[in-house]
């Protein structure tokens, strides 16, 4: 967390502990923080305060979003379509909406990690009551292209969600000229606190709340707020807003000096999702001929911490479903690495990665049965 | 990482890697869960096994417990080394984390078939 994050949030536990649903003087002045809070997020994309319902987390923001509108819907109709790559908050709901007899057009993407909207379009029948899209993919990185789609969605008369929880505070975003009536947001992804995070709901959208109880956010959410983490996530917007994305320019170029520093080092390696669109902070890279979790735990033994799409580093010991979508072996997502670069990465860190991960690969590759002329078959 | 300290070291100084030429068996392996493979060579005269030398395309438990377990088979009798199992190599090295308990069986299981001859 950003320490300016950390000063807005102390006084709320120490001083402002009010409950914002009182009306007493203490929780008035609760409700005004989460105002003022209320404020900053919505600038950052570009909505109405009063289109923002606080929760608690991305997480929980896909699971309103797609559930909600399943619920007001569904006298409508039971289709949606959404895509392959979508994060797990997304992927698990439709698949329990699945189960309730929901169908779902499960789009998939090109070798980039790209949805075509073309594929959003024709995949639109009478029934189709909710378009969800990421803005951004977790893994890859790959920016999707969130307003065509979403002119699509507006001509047919179906709502819209995209999950932004990567994107926010990154890259641009206005939600009004991307055209989407829902859109996904965590605070901690903006060096903001965890166990928070928003959805932007825009006006006049018939949603079924799936926490019932006092009615809080204009009855979006029943739940006391947690006020603390609404002022930090307020703190993290108005910092991403002033800070954060003209700091981007500068994570672009670090990442982009990752990429050529190691692709110079190291002979066989990609970079995932290359040709497309990407955040500036993300690279997913795949080394053949050695496996993931061991080039994370070598990583991490000089204290680089990066994460892997290797099956046998997932709980599940499933290979990555990203991977899978843009084509990949289990075999190559087998060695495939996702840097996470923050503006706190420094240029020297940048330097150290690719002046280790070379004698790293190589030492992994010279224990492969597989690498070079290393006897055994093809792989 | 929940990785013991001689895991870690198995992992970063793998003893006995390499190929042997003229070896009397040579198995190959692959895990059935994650898709690590393991590639183990053995030298048997005289009812032991002479030599032994691995190489692997895996995690760091996938690699540690593979040179572990051909380690320990230099020098042993090929009835006991038959009986070698995952959860001897994996306890040898400090246990496995929950996640990680498939991995030893890629060493057990290229044992086996290393001396499935014999």
């Amino acid at each position: 967390m950003r320490p300016e994050v950390v000063a807005a949030m102390m006084p709320v536990f120490t001083e402002h502990f009010g409950n914002a649903s009182s009306i007493h003087w203490f929780g008035q002045h609760a409700k005004s923080l989460i105002d003022d809070a209320r404020q900053h997020v919505a600038k950052l994309i570009n909505a109405e305060a009063g289109e923002i319902v606080f929760l608690s987390g991305g997480t929980e923001a896909d699971n309103l979003a797609i559930r909600g509108i399943a619920e007001s819907q569904k006298s409508k109709g039971r289709h949606i379509i959404s895509s392959q790559i979508e994060h797990h908050a997304v992927l698990h709901t439709c698949k329990d909406l699945e189960k309730q007899g929901f169908e779902i057009t499960w789009l998939p993407v090109s070798r980039d990690g790209l949805v075509n909207p073309e594929n959003v379009r024709s995949a639109i029948r009478k029934d189709t009551i909710l378009i969800s899209i990421m803005h951004a993919n977790n893994e890859i990185g790959t920016i999707q292209p969130i307003a065509e789609i979403g002119r699509i969605a507006a001509e047919a008369d179906i709502y819209f969600h995209s999950d932004g929880v990567q994107s926010t505070g990154k890259i641009p975003v206005n939600v009004k000229d991307l055209g989407i009536d829902l859109y996904s947001m965590s605070a901690h992804k903006i060096h903001g606190p965890k166990g928070v995070g928003a959805l932007f709901v825009k006006k006049a959208t018939t949603l079924k709340p799936i926490m019932t109880g006092g009615g809080h956010e204009r009855n979006r959410r029943s739940g006391t707020e947690n006020v603390a983490g609404i002022v930090g996530f307020g703190e993290a917007a108005r910092l991403a807003r002033l800070e954060l994305m003209p700091e981007m320019l500068r994570v672009r170029e670090l990442r982009d000096r990752l990429e050529a520093g190691l692709k110079s080092q190291i002979e066989f390696i990609h970079v995932n999702g290359e040709n497309a669109p990407r955040l500036p902070n993300t690279s997913n890279i795949m080394v053949d001929y050695a496996e993931g979790e061991g080039l994370v735990i070598s990583l991490d033994l000089k204290g680089v911490a990066v994460s892997t799409g290797s099956a046998c580093s997932s709980g599940s010991l499933e290979p990555s479903h990203v991977l899978t979508a843009i084509g990949k072996t289990p075999d190559e997502a087998h060695g495939s690495l996702r840097f996470s670069l923050s503006t706190m990465t420094a240029s020297e860190d940048i330097d150290f990665v690719v002046e280790v991960l070379p004698g790293i690969v190589e030492r992994l590759r010279e224990l492969s049965p597989y690498y070079k002329g290393n006897s055994g078959s093809d792989h | 990482m929940g990785y013991s300290e001689k895991l870690l070291d198995y992992f970063q100084n793998p003893r006995c890697v390499g190929e042997i030429p003229d070896a009397d068996a040579v198995a190959e392996v692959s895990n059935p869960v994650c898709g690590d493979v393991m590639k183990l060579w053995v030298k048997v005269g005289d009812g032991r096994i002479q030599d032994a030398k691995f190489k692997a395309q895996g995690c760091s438990a996938a690699i540690a417990t593979s040179s572990y377990a051909t380690e320990m088979l230099v020098g042993m009798n090929v009835a006991d080394a038959r009986l070698i199992t995952r959860d001897q190599i994996a306890e040898a090295l400090g246990g496995l984390p929950v996640s990680k308990i498939h991995c030893s069986v890629l060493a057990s299981d290229a044992i086996k078939e290393a001396l499935k001859g014999f």
